[in-house]
């Protein structure tokens, strides 16, 4: 196996803020640095990009010292929270950009997926489209031509192909536009996460096409994804990045355990506020801190699982109640719950601290792993009426069982455990006639 | 690692040479003009009822305005032939230029967001700004030819040999646009005050290009002024070759040429420096 894509020492620099006369001040000093052959003092490697805290200075290392390699028939999933670099870096290999200092070589054609719609022109319809975006991507005409049907099947937009494609949902034009990049006969495929605007039949669609095209015809492909399963089910390498850095690259399961482990576990109530899919609720009660097992990576399926929580109250309130939701990692369908639970049915003042324990007696979930789901709040008055949240925490938990036993000893392979849980079923009657 | 250099298709690094001008790869994506091209054709006419016909009316409203201030009120001199051939064939060629200079000039700005997303050699989309405005050009010349042949049968015109020129005065024109076109794209990525400047500064250029008068009507002292503007030579010579009217000197187009040639390899080499990290500023 050959290396398609080699990155050296690889940087990116943006500036932060607007444009205006101080610009144009550091554009002066760049160019007087340059002009004496000197390096640009703007461009010294410098403070960590953490998107948290306020800079010092009006320029910001989007990426650093980025180096790593991919090899030929590689599907190379990125991880990494927002802000940590893997749009930019995508857009560096797509040459969108280029970069501040380094080098990345590539062997054989890119075709990226950077967003939506990319290059779709909304006048035109979606055949004409599609032979703009092909010729955008690097396809010449016949090639277009010769897997136009096979791109609007896929795509499932026959009946809209001559329409304008400024009367589409953004999941056809995602569709459309995922079609044409996944027919193009390009070597290398950069993916970004655009499919979650698709709905799940078409994700599901996708990642199988990508499998295909990766296993089928030796094509890399570069992954960016939040959805760990997918991430999963595709990639066979990972790479996290974070705060513009790799900090971790090798092979995909290991990764995705310690970046779901990676502890962006809460612990005080403000934590992931601003992460408004992983977060939600009023605020009037917030988790202050959960732990599992007392902060155990690997649950052993033959023991108990003991999950404590601390919560604290922030505006009084006449009830409390608590629901925890196990899910299952490739569909985050809810796998099971329990609640809710009744903590409090009395009112609570300000600045009340609360603790509580939730026990999962031993040998009831199979191995794998499990996102965790956890509500708080005051159920609905009345029959009509939504239970009121207070705090939500959704997929920040992960339960990582794993069990170093065998099939035998297990009743089930660790590897494949066939579902979630240990079904209570005896056998019996066997007779042989 | 033992593999060489060379066999890597691709090295992104900071920076490019000055002299890789990527005409190769604009070559391998020659498919894609030509879609530029025909969207932009196409998306002029979308959702109309006229259609195409919108080519010609925009020019034969000018043609009627300018006939009637200028020749009829201001009575500025059209050199001894109809003044409605007169305008249409200056207006024909300068709207050729300011159309093609107007679209490469924010060839950045405009195209900010398919740019952002996705990679093909930036130059595409001027040159198929330069083609898409050239058959429009096509269109707008099938009116000055119908305008041409009427007037010419009436004997008010007359055509001579230096019209073969015409070929060679539109690539000079195409090049020219797409040369100023390029450079000012580029230089307005980071700052856009020189945006400001280009509305009102076109219309200028059009009162320093012989359009609406002829040379000779110039005063003697601010002739040369107007023979410095490279676009003088290029509407002089087809008017002179195609009416009759006008002067023409090999010696003005050849500072044409040059200065062509000039302004385009500049416009080269800045739009493909400024083309790589334009994202970040534009």
């Amino acid at each position: 196996m050959s290396t398609v894509i080699k990155v050296e020492n690889l940087a990116k620099q943006y500036r932060l803020g607007l444009v205006g006369t101080g610009t144009l001040r550091d554009d002066l000093i760049g160019w007087w640095y340059n002009l004496r052959g000197k390096e640009n003092p703007i461009h010294k490697i410098g403070e960590v990009n953490d998107r948290t805290q306020k800079s010092q200075s009006d320029y910001v290392w989007a990426l650093q010292n980025i180096n790593f390699e991919v090899q030929q028939g590689d599907v190379m999933g990125i991880i990494g929270r927002n802000g940590a670099g893997k749009s930019t870096l995508l857009k560096l290999l797509s040459r969108v950009t280029a970069p501040t200092t380094g080098s990345i070589k590539l062997k054989g054609r890119i075709a990226s997926l950077l967003e939506v719609g990319t290059g779709f022109h909304p006048e035109l319809t979606g055949k004409e489209n599609i032979f703009l975006n092909g010729a955008i991507l690097g396809m010449r005409k016949h090639e277009i031509k010769r897997r136009f049907d096979e791109i609007v099947h896929f795509a499932g937009v026959e009946r809209y192909i001559d329409t304008p494609v400024k009367r589409y949902s953004s999941g056809m034009y995602v569709r459309l536009a995922f079609g044409v990049a996944a027919h193009l006969e390009s070597e290398i495929l950069i993916v970004d996460e655009v499919l979650a605007v698709g709905d799940a039949e078409f994700q599901k669609k996708c990642l199988g096409k990508m499998g295909d095209i990766n296993k089928g015809e030796g094509r890399t492909i570069l992954f960016v994804s939040h959805n760990m399963a997918s991430v999963r089910e595709l990639c066979n390498r990972a790479m996290i990045l974070e705060k513009g850095t790799v900090a971790q690259i090798g092979p995909v399961e290991k990764l995705v355990r310690s970046y779901v482990q990676n502890p962006l576990l809460v612990k005080s109530e403000n934590d992931l506020i601003d992460d408004a899919k992983s977060r939600r609720g009023h605020g009037e009660v917030r988790f202050t801190k959960i732990e599992i097992n007392s902060g155990q990576t690997f649950l052993d399926p033959d023991k108990e699982i003991v999950i404590e929580f601390s919560c604290k109250v922030f505006k009084p309130i006449s009830s409390l109640y608590c629901y925890m939701a196990v899910k299952g990692v490739l569909n985050s369908d809810f796998v099971t719950s329990i609640g809710p639970l009744r903590i409090a049915d009395a009112p609570l003042s300000e600045g009340q601290l609360i603790h509580f324990k939730m026990t999962i007696p031993a040998g009831t979930l199979r191995t794998g792993m499990y996102p965790l789901y956890f509500w708080t709040g005051k159920l609905k008055e009345g029959p009509i009426g939504e239970n009121y949240p207070y705090d939500v925490i959704d997929s920040v938990y992960y339960m990582n069982i794993t069990s170093d036993k065998n099939e035998r000893d297990l009743g089930y392979n660790p590897d494949q455990p066939g579902g979630y849980f240990n079904m209570p079923c005896k056998l019996s009657d066997v007779t042989f006639i | 690692m033992n593999q060489s250099t060379d066999s890597w298709s691709k090295v992104i690094q900071p920076k490019s040479s000055l002299l890789d001008l990527k005409l190769k790869e604009v070559w391998e994506y020659r498919d894609l003009i030509m879609i530029f091209v025909r969207r932009d054709i196409v998306a002029v006419y979308k959702q109309t009822v006229l259609g195409p016909l919108w080519f010609f009316l925009g020019p034969l409203f000018t043609v009627v305005t300018f006939t009637f201030v200028f020749r009829n009120i201001a009575n500025i001199s059209t050199e001894n032939i109809p003044a409605p051939i007169f305008y249409l064939a200056g207006t024909t060629l300068w709207n050729y230029f300011s159309a093609s200079f107007n679209g490469t000039s924010n060839i950045f700005v405009a195209n900010a967001s398919i740019f952002g997303k996705v990679y093909f050699p930036r130059l595409v989309a001027p040159i198929s700004q330069i083609i898409s405005n050239l058959l429009k050009f096509f269109i707008q010349l099938l009116m000055f030819f119908v305008f041409w042949v009427y007037y010419y049968l009436n004997g008010q015109i007359s055509i001579n040999s230096y019209a073969l020129l015409f070929p060679l005065l539109v690539v000079l024109m195409a090049l020219m646009s797409l040369g100023i076109g390029i450079i000012i794209s580029s230089m307005t990525t980071k700052y856009r005050d020189l945006q400001n400047f280009i509305g009102f500064g076109l219309t200028l250029l059009m009162y320093a290009t012989p359009v609406i008068y002829p040379i000779s009507a110039i005063p003697e002292a601010y002739q040369p002024f107007i023979q410095f503007n490279p676009l003088s030579p290029i509407i002089e010579t087809f008017r002179y070759g195609f009416t009759g009217a006008g002067t023409f000197s090999w010696g003005a187009l050849a500072y044409c040429s040059g200065f062509t040639a000039v302004v385009l390899l500049i416009g080269l080499v800045m739009f493909n420096q400024t083309e790589r990290t334009f994202m970040d500023t534009v």
